[in-house]
C-alpha cells in the first residue's frame, strides 16, 4: 500500500538515524517521485542537518 | 564522530574544541548565557579532575556531553526551575498530528525554500533557528540537540536519557517536522517576499 506523507515523513527522519530497510527505501522513493510536498520536505530535512552541524560556529563571524 | 582518545592525550585545547558545541547545547536548555558559561566551566573541571576515568569507549563529545547533562541536572535542581515541564510534554502528543489531516496529508502544503544555501550563510537565519529550537518541549530539545548538535547515536541518546529507541525516534521526528514548519514560517515565508 502506498504510504502517506505523514508515514513519509516519518521514514524521511527516521533515515537520519539508522539505515531503513529495502522495502522501507523502495516504498519512499515510490512516494517522493510523485509527491512534490515529501519531495520538498526531504531536502529540508536535509538542510536542517546540516544548519544545525554549523549552529555552534554560526555566532563566530558577528 | 570524533576517533577515541586515551586519558593521556586530553588536555585543555583538546577539550577547547569541544566548547562552542557545549555552550550552545547549554545556552539552548537554560537560556540564560551566565548560567550556561558557569555550567560549561563545570563541565571542563569536572573532565580535568576525571580524565583518567574516561576510558576512550566513546568519543570525547559524547563523554564531555554526558558531563553536562549531569551538571545542567545539578544546576535545575538548585534552581528549581522545573516546575512547568509536566504541562509542556503534554502538548507533545498533539504536535505532529496538527501537521497532517487526517487522510495523512499536509494541513498546509510544504513551500519551496527559496536559497536554502544562502541562509546558511545569514547570522540572522541561524537566529532564527534558536527561536524555534526554543518553541520545542524541553525533552523534545534536549533529545533533538543531543542528537543533531553533539552528534550522539540513537543508542547513546538512550543510555544518557533513558528514553526508549521507540520514543527517541518519535521525539526526533516530532522535533523535525516542527522545526521545519517553524522554519517556514519564521524565515523562509518572508525571505520569498524580497
Amino acid at each position: 500500500m502506498m504510504p502517506t506523507c505523514r508515514q513519509v515523513s516519518d521514514l524521511l527522519s527516521e533515515r537520519l538515524d539508522r539505515r531503513l530497510r529495502p522495502m522501507e527505501r523502495l516504498r519512499l522513493r515510490i512516494h517522493l517521485a510523485m509527491c512534490k510536498a515529501c519531495a520538498r520536505v526531504e531536502g529540508q530535512l536535509e538542510l536542517l542537518r546540516k544548519a544545525m552541524s554549523e549552529l555552534p560556529k554560526s555566532r563566530r563571524d558577528s | 564522530m570524533t576517533p577515541a582518545v586515551t586519558a593521556a592525550k586530553i588536555d585543555l585545547s583538546e577539550l577547547d574544541r569541544h566548547r562552542p558545541y557545549l555552550l550552545k547545547f547549554a545556552m539552548l536548555q537554560l537560556r540564560q548565557k551566565d548560567a550556561a558559561e558557569d555550567v560549561v566551566q563545570d563541565v571542563f573541571l569536572a573532565a580535568l579532575k576525571g580524565a583518567q576515568g574516561f576510558a576512550g569507549r566513546s568519543s570525547v563529545r559524547t563523554w564531555l556531553t554526558s558531563i553536562l547533562l549531569n551538571k545542567i541536572a545539578d544546576y535545575r535542581a538548585r534552581a528549581q526551575r522545573e516546575t512547568s515541564l509536566d504541562a509542556r510534554q503534554e502538548q507533545d502528543a498533539e504536535s505532529v498530528d496538527a501537521l497532517f489531516q487526517a487522510n495523512g496529508t499536509y494541513v498546509s502544503m510544504p513551500q519551496e525554500w527559496r536559497n536554502p544555501e544562502e541562509a546558511l550563510g545569514d547570522r540572522r537565519f541561524f537566529e532564527a533557528l534558536e527561536r524555534c529550537l526554543e518553541g520545542l518541549s524541553p525533552r523534545d530539545a534536549r533529545t533533538f540537540l543531543l542528537r543533531e548538535l553533539m552528534g550522539l547515536s540513537i543508542d547513546e541518546i538512550c543510555k544518557e536519557t533513558g528514553v526508549s529507541a521507540t520514543n527517541c525516534s518519535v521525539i526526533l521526528h516530532r522535533a523535525r517536522m516542527r522545526l521545519r514548519a517553524c522554519l517556514e514560517a519564521r524565515w523562509f515565508a518572508g525571505a520569498a517576499e524580497t
